[in-house]
């Protein structure tokens, strides 16, 4: 296909239709998203460790109005904090794992020559790229950018200065992005699977994508409404979320009131609950297919996985309310909700015990993708264990809004998905450039970032159960908080040391796609489809529409030459 | 202050808070067993089958009865802490409320950035409070003609309650959404504009702490930090006396 016509330079790597470069273009997008997102903390890192000091070197790039002499003032320290988490989730990990990853494989892997709707598809890149540039634009109106926390709870939202309208835009973007990809996702899994490529022999990593652009199609409509109905307290005077009778400063509202704040955060969280298994799931997709490929095995218990996705999928709606034990539901509610947050331990459990045996009887090979992978696996046990007090009322009375949710949450999304993220970054540069990043600096970029990610969140753990509320200023303000300042300057420059680890990362990363060694078209001896295609793959994929025969892990199969199958190869 | 704080749960000086520490020491006790017992399996999997010259891959995975049954009792444990903690320990917290002659009632008004503390006086009837008569120095918008408002009590940031006494605290707010935490009394609950909110506890010891914000509510989320005086009840009383507005003094 792609001798017929050549097209320019512009229609080939900037509004390009191929699923590939749509692909390539969210994860370098993405990227930069999360240096952005990371750069954010770091500086609130500084005012954490060392409270109304005034930031060394850097202090004087934020102006007068956010930090007169470098001290970061306490408006604009929750800026940073909004923006650092709105931009990791919407704007980094998320289109890194869907986006990027999703984009790039899905196709691939089921032996298809792009997504189904291949304009849509630049489009919801398009609209995405829109949101985060409304995002980041918002730091410079009056006041600076939204700074009601990454969840935006009303009243507090309502009344914040205009930096939230421009959020509440940036996420109309973010969300319709997101919708345009979901609905590409279903039908492409659907519809465009290579012959013989049934639903049972689908490689995880697709079922993990199938099972997110569900989450995505059913939970981000609710918060794109709520996020409207924001839009119109503050613009057009409606009061959805605000109560009759607010006096804010000392000076009553002129609103109609009337309205509910909770409903908002029952909007939100039903959108943000399954947005924690879109987080995860394109994860242990990648962990599952980088795990099966070095330990030379099949998955261990790959129908049980797939079930346990599904139904992780399905219970991910009916848990929101965990986040919110504290607003003052009625025992029927919370108890439905711990009874549902329980049960759906267990499906994770499950995932990762199944991905933990598949270790068992392998032949591990240990490289830079695995050991990402690996480390996935008892960083996320961190992270989902932690989540288990936190999922009771009782404990989380005095758990909740502490430093140990902040613990609980980073050990999921940064050690847990980002690291997997890492893993499939390292997995699959191969096929995207031709050539493998530097395995030296990988293993360095892997050790350092390992050691330090835990220095930071660890002790996240004993400031929360000191009791040491989130999102504060100065911590040192309360008594409480005075014996656990210490791990905050530990804390920071683990932070600072881990953004310096990422530098090997970076460097591998554009080194190697110039200079990197080059490799033939399936260094990893991989069984999936993505690799029987030329590298890089060609406009269009695959040289001739491929027939699967097999499942997708068919390695060290008893009586062969070479220990891994290929899906399409005849025997 | 040393005594009471430090790297990991506060002291605790409520009566329903050593529960809620128990559950909290169960939870990590379990965490760690499991954590460990999975860490000692990994390494152990990765040192026996890292790739070794020859090494070959098993093809069929033998099936483990071992694994279903941890995550059965992972289930069933889940469970117990569920119903023999969580829920009796929730419904008391906040729905078992003490008769209200029998309890110290308090109201507590939040704001950006500070707690009103309202008391009730010794008629323990609150006087009506609206929000247009809110000023500067009628935080709470007592109405003064009200009767039940002459001997009505009203601080900033200042909670005293006696020791050994049920306490029901009616949050409110008249603004954004705050959190009332109380660390040593491992009370917590949010406060939500448009809605008064009971919560109810007993300190089982004197002390000065703190009252905590846990909600972000501004940009002086930070310092919204309330002082919290747990008293003798003839304390209490001394206090209680020491701040009931003369009536001459109330009528103005």
């Amino acid at each position: 296909m792609s001798k017929e016509h050549s097209p320019s330079f512009w229609k080939k790597y900037i509004f390009s239709v191929d699923h590939k470069i749509i692909g390539i273009q969210y994860g370098i997008t993405a990227m930069i998203f999360l240096l952005i997102g990371f750069a954010l903390v770091s500086v609130m890192r500084w005012q954490l460790a060392f409270p109304g000091q005034p930031l060394p070197l850097f202090g004087v790039l934020f102006g007068m109005s956010n930090a007169p002499g470098g001290i970061i003032l306490p408006e604009f320290y929750n800026q940073l904090g909004a923006m650092h988490g709105t931009i990791m989730i919407f704007l980094g990990v998320v289109p890194l794992g869907v986006g990027a990853f999703g984009n790039y494989l899905v196709p691939l892997q089921i032996g298809a020559p792009d997504m189904a709707f291949p304009k849509l598809n630049m489009m919801s890149y398009w609209v995405y790229l829109t949101g985060g540039i409304v995002m980041l634009a918002s730091f410079f109106f009056p006041q600076g950018a939204a700074q009601s926390g990454w969840t935006s709870y009303p009243p507090l939202s309502n009344i914040a200065p205009v930096g939230q309208t421009v959020w509440l835009i940036g996420m109309v973007f973010l969300i319709t992005s997101s919708l345009l990809g979901s609905v590409n996702f279903i039908v492409t899994i659907v519809q465009l699977r290579a012959d013989g490529l049934t639903f049972s022999r689908l490689p995880f990593f697709v079922w993990a994508q199938f099972i997110t652009s569900f989450l995505l199609l059913l939970a981000f409509p609710p918060l794109e409404a709520a996020g409207i109905l924001q839009l119109m307290d503050r613009l057009a005077g409606s009061s959805f979320f605000m109560p009759s009778g607010l006096v804010v400063s000392g000076e009553a509202l002129q609103i109609s009131g009337g309205g509910n704040p909770l409903l908002w955060q029952h909007l939100f969280w039903f959108l943000a609950h399954p947005e924690v298994y879109v987080l995860i799931l394109p994860a242990m997709g990648i962990v599952a297919e980088i795990i099966a490929n070095n330990t030379r095995k099949p998955l261990y218990g790959y129908k049980n996985m797939v079930g346990a996705a599904l139904f992780l999928g399905f219970m991910s709606f009916i848990v929101w309310a965990h986040h919110m034990y504290l607003v003052g539901m009625g025992t029927t509610m919370s108890n439905f909700f711990q009874i549902t947050t329980m049960i759906i331990s267990i499906p994770s459990v499950i995932l990762l015990t199944c991905l933990l045996l598949s270790l068992w009887g392998g032949s591990i090979r240990f490289n830079t993708p695995m050991c990402f992978a690996l480390a996935f696996l008892p960083m996320f046990a961190i992270g989902g264990l932690t989540g288990l007090p936190l999922g009771l009322t009782a404990s989380d009375i005095h758990l909740h809004d502490t430093y140990y949710v902040i613990g609980h949450f980073h050990y999921v999304v940064a050690p847990g998905t980002l690291f997997a993220l890492m893993a499939g970054t390292y997995f699959w540069f191969p096929k995207i450039t031709g050539r493998q990043m530097s395995e030296v600096l990988g293993k360095i970029h892997f050790w350092a970032s390992f050691i330090l990610i835990n220095i930071v969140f660890m002790p996240m753990f004993s400031m929360g159960l000191a009791g040491v509320s989130r999102r504060l200023w100065n911590p040192t303000e309360y008594a409480h908080a005075q014996p656990t300042q210490v791990l905050n300057v530990v804390v920071s420059y683990a932070a600072w040391g881990l953004a310096i680890a990422q530098l090997p990362f970076i460097f591998n990363l554009i080194w190697s796609t110039f200079k990197g060694k080059q490799v033939d078209t399936n260094p990893w001896k991989a069984t999936t489809l993505e690799w029987a295609t030329p590298t890089p793959p060609p406009h269009g994929n695959f040289e001739r529409e491929p027939v699967v025969l097999r499942g997708p892990y068919e390695y060290s199969v008893p009586g062969q030459r070479e220990d891994y199958l290929p899906q399409n190869a005849e025997q | 202050m040393d005594k009471y704080y430090g790297f990991g749960l506060p002291i605790n000086i409520s009566a329903h808070g050593g529960e809620i520490d128990k559950l909290i020491r169960i939870f990590h006790v379990f965490m760690l067993v499991l954590f460990v017992g999975w860490l000692i399996y990994f390494v152990i999997a990765l040192v026996q089958f890292r790739a070794k010259k020859d090494s070959k891959a098993l093809y069929h995975n033998k099936h483990y009865k071992l694994p279903t049954w941890i995550e059965v009792f992972v289930a069933l444990f889940e469970a117990f802490l569920l119903v023999g903690f969580s829920f009796p320990i929730f419904h008391q917290f906040r729905f078992d409320m003490p008769k209200a002659s029998e309890s110290v009632v308090i109201r507590v008004v939040a704001e950006q950035f500070a707690w009103n503390i309202h008391y009730a006086g010794k008629d323990g009837q609150f006087g009506e409070s609206m929000p247009k008569l809110i000023s500067t120095e009628n935080p709470i918008g007592l109405d003064q003609n009200d009767p039940a408002a002459k001997d009505d009590i009203t601080t900033i940031n200042q909670l005293n309650i006696p020791v050994n006494k049920p306490i029901i605290v009616q949050l409110s707010s008249k603004d954004v959404i705050h959190s009332f935490a109380l660390p040593v009394m491992r009370v917590k609950q949010d406060t939500i504009p448009g809605q008064q909110i009971p919560v109810t506890f007993e300190a089982i010891d004197t002390g000065k702490f703190e009252i905590a914000c846990a909600q972000l509510c501004g940009l002086g989320h930070y310092r919204m930090r309330g002082f919290f005086n747990v008293m003798t009840q003839s304390e209490f009383d001394k206090w209680i006396d020491s701040q009931t507005p003369k009536q001459e003094d109330a009528s103005e």
